[in-house]
């Protein structure tokens, strides 16, 4: 692989005409011409089925794929809390200029300007789109649009529909994509994963797909590929993602030459229900707005064994409003997990294991009553008390950090094209704007401004310099060889026929990033997950046992060729968290932080975008984008 | 806990499919009943046999794609609760536990306990939607609605597409499912300009799918594990019969 610079094509201009300014530059296709190209999106989530929708709309044939039997059951469908914007309804002082500053603070300075002012500047539209869609977002008794508060920010901006905010959004996407299926401007390919991207002459041209239902490998071309495929939080094993959550498009576009970037910023919630024991399949997240009201506590003494009803109040350690008194409980995540990794280590966590604290809405009960609560966190509450088996309206939760989502993913430019002409890169499974650390209620805008607003227009403008359908018959053996070493590898999978089970080396996997490559890090750490992670593969590769046929419904299969990915990532993510000799957001080095235990930034030699390039006869090949801040003013992050 | 289950297996639609029973030991009560199945494949791929396949993806109860018969209940004994929500300690030791697809003439069996709800979808394409474009969109406050109904119409949007009320229902009928979504557009100003339409093609397309007419008995509504009130079938069939005036 040749070398090359990286150039995020960011336009130069004055930051909040940008946007305006690159959209009319950008080439257009009529309808009728649109009508002439198919696109490919792999993964209809909030921004796959956005964009297709849209794209549709717009006269492309766009082709959709999804393991799932429907895009509705894509884990989007999760989100609980809500989707920022910059309305500034509350009359609270919100502004673009607002939104985008806490998004770059968030981030603690290591995104693009451009990219998150785009952000902040489409926010509004995502609103106004759903609400036409008949989203039902919460009202105020007037009738119009309620909003509350989220971390790390001190503006009411966060639109929500009860604790089911994602479902809410997906729906509305899914039901503009349905507009589109129904008139058969996308073809909908449910229960197939992508196993490989067709690069044509430098460019992407297609796919091989493996059906989950006959195991049948097939080659699909198109014109243009769009990856919206989420995050690799299942990297980790135990996370708040749902079970299929996977890297496999991601890394295998990757493999082919698209440049992955940041792979270790990975964000830890603050507020999940905690791991009981080691049967534990995945961890439940309990929305960041329950933060909103409830408080976050531990016992002052050490190993506290009583009931929490039974600790005094002057026998509790609100850690969080202690050390941060200006945010409370509501400082960002990766703030409010590392001070929880700490009190737990420091031995004052509770519960069984002693890796929880409790999160308490006593308080709140009893100033504005339980309807109050209820009506506002109703299905959370219900949810916990299902997993739990305790009332959390009586007794506090017990709550501890878990994965959640990852900023990092593929490297792209300005026009959310990655390394790979024509090969795009949408929502969570992109980079682009949330830095170190992203803030609540910025995924779902995120992934909605790509779909909706963004990846139409550049998407366009890459097509209009593309002749369309130009596949020859010479190209057509590069589509059957990618399809045939995909066979191979499934076929070489099949036989290893050793004696451990999928989630018995995935389980091995997860504890180690968990571990070393988790809340916080250092050297030594990082260094031994670099020793001890191809052995994981080893052992991948040399016990595995997977039942039954190729070419049947074989979920074992499915779950083995996500993993084979995920080891590789593994690997990568660590090198990069061992490169990155600084703290930031989510990047906790132990090596590096203030006297109060805070992140110490190093912008002298660590201001920048690390994407890495596959090499498959040795180490990865990094290469940096720096970024520049030219309209913020750079500073050490206080929540204080 | 010690558990006998007994689990319906076929490989797949057009073949003959049987109950096959599988004792588990020293099962933790505070896993979840999908954990308990994943300890049964694990079992089961280690002696090389099949494992059991079942849909799942979310494990937090929203994405709708569990679901099966437990004890011959769609997602089992606890109300408004979705299989992957449900835990061991809702069982007592030594119970038989008796496991089943949903089972309609609409929703093919994919495998084991694995089915095919695709047609719920063609319900949807056929008119679940606001028929808007990305662009273009008003000023989002410019759309007053009334907080009980922005309430009501998120209580039918909150329908999670599981399957359960056809599995309940005794003519598999779908029109929980469809009247959920009527409803959710109908109770909104966003969803007038077009709700005739909508709800003679959504009807239509039920019907051609092949699901059951509905008799009021109201099982889909008391099995839903989102609680979606039989309510809005009334809603349906008033907006049905308005749209024929």
């Amino acid at each position: 692989m040749n070398d090359f610079i990286l150039d995020s094509k960011v336009p130069s201009g004055p930051l909040h005409r940008n946007w305006s300014n690159h959209k009319e530059d950008l080439g257009a296709l009529s309808e009728e011409k649109a009508n002439k190209y198919k696109i490919i999106i792999i993964g209809t989530g909030l921004a796959g089925a956005s964009a297709a929708a849209t794209l549709a709309e717009k006269g492309f044939n766009v082709d959709a794929f999804s393991y799932h039997e429907s895009p509705r059951r894509a884990h989007s469908i999760a989100a609980q809390g809500g989707i920022n914007a910059a309305k500034n309804y509350k009359n609270d002082g919100d502004s673009i200029m607002r939104l985008f500053y806490d998004t770059i603070k968030g981030g603690d300075f290591r995104s693009r300007e451009e990219n998150v002012y785009r952000l902040a500047e489409l926010s509004a539209n995502i609103i106004d789109q759903c609400v036409a869609q008949g989203v039902p977002f919460a009202r105020e008794y007037g009738g119009l649009l309620d909003n509350r508060s989220f971390g790390g920010v001190q503006v009411s901006r966060t639109f929500y529909a009860r604790g089911q905010t994602g479902q809410q959004l997906l729906l509305g996407a899914y039901s503009a994509l349905s507009r589109q299926l129904s008139k058969g401007k996308v073809c909908f390919f449910p229960r197939h994963d992508m196993l490989d991207i067709v690069v044509v002459d430098g460019k992407a041209k297609g796919v091989v797909t493996r059906n989950l239902l006959n195991g049948k490998i097939r080659s699909h071309y198109a014109d243009a590929v769009i990856l919206a495929t989420g995050g690799y939080s299942n990297a980790y094993y135990l996370s708040t993602n749902a079970m299929a959550s996977n890297v496999t498009a991601n890394w295998r576009a990757h493999r082919k030459g698209a440049l992955f970037a940041n792979p270790s910023f990975t964000q830890i919630h603050p507020t999940c229900i905690p791991v009981k024991n080691n049967f534990q399949s995945k961890l439940t997240l309990m929305s960041e707005s329950l933060r909103n009201d409830g408080r976050v506590w531990v016992p002052k003494k050490k190993n506290d064994l009583r009931k929490p009803n039974d600790i005094s109040e002057n026998e509790r350690d609100y850690y969080l409003e202690r050390i941060y008194p200006a945010f409370g409980n509501l400082v960002p995540r990766d703030v409010a997990s590392r001070r929880t990794k700490e009190v737990c280590d420091n031995g004052q966590g509770v519960g069984k294991t002693g890796i929880a604290v409790y999160l308490d809405f006593k308080r709140v009960i009893q100033d504005k009553g339980k309807q109050y609560v209820q009506e506002k966190y109703g299905n959370l509450f219900d949810m916990y008390q299902k997993i739990t088996d305790e009332d959390p309206y009586t007794t506090p939760m017990k709550i501890y950090p878990a994965v959640h989502y990852t900023m990092g993913g593929l490297w792209v430019d300005y026009n959310l094209m990655t390394t790979i002409p024509g090969l795009f890169s949408i929502g969570e499974s992109n980079f682009s704007d949330h830095g170190a650390n992203r803030l609540g209620a910025s995924a779902l805008m995120q992934a909605l401004a790509d779909g909706y607003f963004i990846v139409p227009h550049t998407i366009t403008d890459y097509l209009s310099k593309e002749t369309p359908g130009s596949l020859n018959k010479t190209n057509q053996s590069t589509f059957e060889s990618v399809a045939h070493n995909t066979k191979q590898e499934i076929e070489k999978i099949m036989n290893i026929k050793g004696t451990l089970v999928v989630d018995e080396i995935h389980k091995e996997l997860g504890k180690i990033v968990w571990d070393k490559v988790g809340m916080s890090r250092n050297s030594e750490g990082l260094r031994k997950a670099l020793e001890d992670i191809p052995k994981i593969k080893e052992k991948f590769w040399t016990k595995l046992l997977i039942p039954g046929s190729k070419e049947d419904f074989n979920q074992e299969l499915e779950k083995a060729l996500r993993l084979k990915d995920f080891i590789e990532l593994a690997e990568l993510m660590a090198l990069d968290a061992l490169d990155r000799k600084e703290s930031c957001g989510g990047h906790f080095r132990e090596e590096f932080q203030t006297k109060e235990n805070e992140a110490k930034r190093n912008d002298m030699e660590f201001m920048y975008v690390a994407a890495w390039q596959y090499n498959k006869d040795g180490k990865p090949k990094l290469f940096k984008e720096n970024l520049e801040y030219k309209n913020v003013k750079l500073k050490t992050r206080s929540y204080k | 806990m010690n558990i006998n289950l007994k689990v319906w297996r076929q490989e797949q639609d057009t073949k003959k499919g049987m109950f096959k029973t599988y004792r588990l030991q020293d099962i933790d009560p505070n896993i979840s009943f999908l954990e308990m199945l994943d300890i049964l494949n694990n079992k089961l791929i280690k002696k090389k046999l099949d494992p059991v396949a079942f849909d799942h993806d979310c494990r937090e109860g929203i994405c709708g794609s569990c679901g099966f018969m437990i004890n011959g209940q769609p997602h089992g004994p606890q109300k408004a609760t979705t299989v992957c929500q449900l835990y061991m300690r809702s069982f007592n030791s030594e119970n038989e536990i008796v496991l089943e697809p949903f089972r309609a003439s609409s929703f093919k069996i994919v495998k084991d306990l694995s089915i095919d709800r695709t047609a719920f979808d063609r319900i949807i394409y056929a008119g679940g939607f606001v028929p808007v474009d990305t662009g273009g969109a008003e000023e989002a406050n410019l759309t007053i609605v009334e907080k009980a109904n922005a309430d009501e119409s998120f209580l039918s949007a909150a329908c999670i597409g599981c399957g359960a009320c056809v599995a309940a229902c005794k003519n598999s009928s779908a029109m929980l499912f469809t009247a959920a979504k009527v409803s959710h557009l109908a109770l909104l100003p966003q969803g007038e300009p077009d709700k005739k339409e909508r709800v003679q093609k959504m009807v239509a397309t039920m019907d051609e799918e092949g699901f059951g007419a509905c008799t009021n008995t109201g099982a889909c509504s008391a099995e839903c594990p989102k609680e979606i009130s039989q309510e809005n079938i009334a809603r349906l069939n008033r907006e049905f019969i308005k749209s024929q005036l």
